[in-house]
């Protein structure tokens, strides 16, 4: 089964915590608590959680911090996984911006990831991964039209949805039209 | 005939293709640094109908929201609004009566036969042939009276429920089909024998884009373009959504991976999907097909979601972020094409630009479903 080759390799990441990460529906016990609560719950720790598939539509979702995404991007790639897509979300009460990167495989070893990394949402910077995934480009693109993320050492980083001369972001919470 | 060309950089000039240009079926433009009549690089500029379906998501209610999907690809409309009821259905933990899942995957394959023909007939035009538009036309054409009779709408189907269906098909539907089944099978031997065996259509298309298998790995490449290339990736058979696992049919898969082979996919698939129209009403389950308690307001427990479905294009995907309220905090259409239209700047790099017409035909592009 590639999912545990895969949790494997992406578990090399997180030496620090390896004991943390293994806890099957955690944040989605977490998840209910925040909403009685109104939202004062801790921030979710960097790690892998395996996802109920059914319920979800996907396997496993790692949450990384943004030095860590090429070399998991990576270790997706040589597993044989395409991307199918990447985009955003805008946490406004945490001030921070997520990117989430959807990858799935051809072969009929179902498994899919979700990557998951934050970036402040004052000046949102992550690195770009068309270097690995050359699709990625437009996704990328896309991203940066609507949530305003920088890719860092993208090679054509100009709107490719929103007008030429498109200086707002329209998917930010607080963009009024 | 294809052998590779020396492109010399010092003598290009900039063609502008679109973005009102007929080849391109719709306002897509491609810049093309030519060298003579070579294509040195391409730079694809689409967003022309943007038109932020994602935004609107997330000021309206997930009911409120199902005509959107129609209007993403209007050719193949049916499987983009199954793929948005089965999201909210499964977050929601929505059960659906098995006649209406049934209907479902009858009007979605239907759906897929009339938005093939259109590529079939379009594409053809592309290379010159222009009778064979008519006769998909006029094939198409009994699709869309037939959905017509159940939906109320030709194009911009709204027939999913959270739950079930907008209402009951009639025993016209049923024998209509039936006999589109018969028309449809005769048309399809005649289109072989007529366009697919014809050797100008094959000089044409053989040996013409090749797409890698590891091209489309990197670019994300579903649907008939990755089965063209040898990819066996189906999200009806990879995924087993809906009544799917009930039919027996094949997944068509040709290993060239050349415009030809994503020609021969599609027409391959529409026999299919005649099998599972045929299958699924023989197996048609008597019984309501809406929820017996009526759902009045959707709300999704806090999370996020993600659903594929196999549309005539490849796999769309759907990832709902909620938090709990009336609207999703965050909708993230994922659409087939964009990503198969993004490999095109690297695949028709020294193509000649007639060529590169026939490789942008064979991809199947339907530009408001890119543009979102």
């Amino acid at each position: 089964m590639i999912i545990e080759t895969v949790r494997q390799q992406l578990q090399g990441l997180f030496p620090a915590s390896p004991e943390a990460a293994p806890i099957t529906g955690g944040l989605d016990a977490q998840e209910g608590q925040k909403v009685e609560k109104g939202g004062k719950e801790a921030p979710r720790v960097d790690g892998i959680i395996e996802r109920n598939y059914v319920e979800r539509g996907y396997h496993l979702d790692v949450q990384l911090a943004p030095d860590q995404l090429l070399a998991a991007v990576g270790i997706l790639f040589d597993c044989g996984f395409f991307i199918e897509t990447i985009t955003g979300v805008d946490w406004i009460k945490d001030q921070q911006i997520e990117a989430v990167y959807d990858f799935s495989r051809y072969d009929f070893d179902l498994c899919r990831i979700v990557l998951r990394t934050r970036t402040p949402r004052s000046q949102p910077v992550l690195p770009t991964i068309t270097g690995i995934y050359t699709g990625a480009n437009w996704h990328e693109r896309e991203t940066h039209d609507f949530f305003g993320i920088v890719f860092q050492g993208h090679p054509h980083l100009i709107p490719l949805l929103l007008p030429e001369d498109a200086d707002f972001h329209p998917l930010l919470k607080d963009f009024k039209a | 005939m294809n052998e590779p060309v020396v492109l010399q950089p010092d003598e290009t000039f900039v063609l502008n293709v679109g973005p009102q240009h007929p080849a391109t079926h719709g306002v897509l433009r491609v810049k093309m640094t030519m060298d003579g009549e070579y294509i040195y690089d391409a730079e694809t500029v689409i967003g022309y109908i943007h038109r932020m379906h994602e935004k609107m998501a997330e000021n309206r209610t997930y009911t409120q929201y199902l005509p959107n999907l129609s209007r993403l690809d209007y050719l193949s409309a049916m499987a983009y609004c199954h793929g948005y009821v089965l999201a909210v259905e499964k977050a929601a933990a929505i059960e659906v009566p098995e006649r209406a899942e049934y209907i479902r995957a009858i009007t979605v394959e239907m759906n897929r036969i009339s938005s093939h023909l259109v590529w079939f007939g379009a594409f053809v035009m592309d290379l010159g042939g222009f009778s064979p538009l008519m006769y998909a036309f006029d094939d198409r054409e009994q699709i869309l009276d037939l959905l017509e009779g159940v939906t109320g709408s030709r194009l911009t189907y709204c027939y999913f429920r959270f739950g079930g269906l907008y209402n009951d098909i009639d025993d016209d539907f049923i024998t209509g089909t039936r006999q589109f089944l018969k028309r449809m099978r005769k048309a399809l031997k005649m289109y072989r024998n007529l366009v697919t065996n014809n050797i100008i259509l094959m000089t044409r298309l053989k040996e013409i884009g090749p797409i890698s298998a590891d091209m489309c790995q990197r670019y994300g490449a579903t649907g008939p373009v990755a089965r063209g290339s040898g990819i066996n990736y189906d999200v009806r058979r990879n995924e087993a959504y809906s009544v799917y696992p009930e039919f027996d049919f094949d997944i068509p898969v040709f290993t060239e991976g050349d415009s030809y082979a994503r020609y021969n996919v599609r027409m391959e698939e529409m026999e299919q999907s005649l099998r599972i129209i045929e299958q699924g009403l023989d197996k048609l389950p008597d019984g309501p097909v809406n929820p017996e308690k009526k759902i009045k307001i959707v709300k999704l427990p806090p999370g996020d979601y993600y659903t594929a479905v196999e549309a005539g294009r490849g796999s769309f995907g759907i990832r709902i972020v909620s938090d709990g309220d009336k609207s999703p905090y965050r909708l993230k259409l994922r659409s087939p094409t964009y990503s198969n239209m993004h490999l095109f700047d690297e695949a028709c790099r020294g193509m000649l630009i007639a060529d590169a017409l026939a490789f942008m035909g064979s991809l199947d592009l339907v530009i408001p479903e890119m543009d979102r």
